[in-house]
């Protein structure tokens, strides 16, 4: 899986591609979990190329915002997600746990 | 029915979704219904391997199709353990807050929230059959 992190003034955004599914969920979570032990609670997760999104990457994200979340620190949101995903999303109910944005720069410039 | 042999990989859940893709594009769903039905799909190969056959990689999982007028019909076969869908605890995220929600059963949430019907059987001789429908949208 190619992880992508840029660092912003006032927080980080971290990208990568394609499918994030039940076989490489574990490296997006070690990739979110770098940034979180640097100190980095304000991450922005760029899902511009991401086609397709399993419970598994979901769970990575809910765990991820939990650590942000945590009081003092900050927040995880998420940018240009697919319609797909999104629907799938509100269809259980998890989208009320993250801001989306259209793209990254607006998710950037929210922090 | 068409049908293709997986071994239960986690690295073989990509072909799987590939296959079920092109079988639910040619039903004629919409690129929502057929994202749906990719998702349910994952999440149940995904439950067949880490909780079926406990990772182990000889077991294979058996995905089949039927395009029907209205939507598609997909069959999965395992041989892996047996399980009670009845017994996994449903998730709930409306009004939940974050540090109360936890990960369990939400693969098989998300099975019942996408698909219009769900069915499990279970048979020590025939071993377990997953049979998920999709109707198309109008």
């Amino acid at each position: 899986m190619e992880i992508l992190v840029t660092d912003f003034k006032r927080c980080s955004s971290l990208k990568t591609t394609g499918r994030v599914d039940g076989s490489n969920a574990s490296e997006l979570r070690e990739a979110f979990r770098k940034l979180t032990e640097a100190g980095v609670y304000n991450i922005v997760f760029d899902m511009a190329e991401i086609n397709f999104m399993a419970s598994a990457g979901w769970w990575v994200l809910i765990d991820t915002q939990k650590t942000c979340k945590q009081p003092t620190r900050g927040e995880l949101v998420l940018a240009s997600v697919d319609k797909g995903i999104m629907d799938s999303l509100r269809i259980v109910g998890m989208d009320g746990y993250f801001k989306t944005f259209d793209n990254v720069t607006a998710a950037v410039g929210s922090f | 029915m068409p049908q293709k042999i997986f071994t239960a990989r986690l690295e073989n859940l990509s072909q799987i979704g590939s296959y079920i893709i092109q079988a639910a594009q040619k039903a004629g769903l919409d690129e929502d219904a057929c994202y749906a039905v990719e998702l349910a799909v994952d999440e149940a190969a995904t439950n067949i391997i880490e909780h079926g056959y406990k990772g182990d990689s000889s077991g294979i999982i058996a995905c089949a199709y039927e395009i029907m007028n209205d939507g598609i019909r997909i069959v999965l076969k395992d041989h892996g353990r047996q399980f009670d869908p009845e017994s996994v605890p449903e998730p709930s995220f409306h009004g939940v807050s974050l540090e109360e929600v936890t990960p369990r059963g939400l693969g098989l949430y998300f099975i019942r929230k996408l698909m219009d019907e769900v069915k499990f059987e279970f048979s020590s001789r025939r071993g377990n059959k997953l049979t998920l429908v999709k109707r198309k949208t109008h």
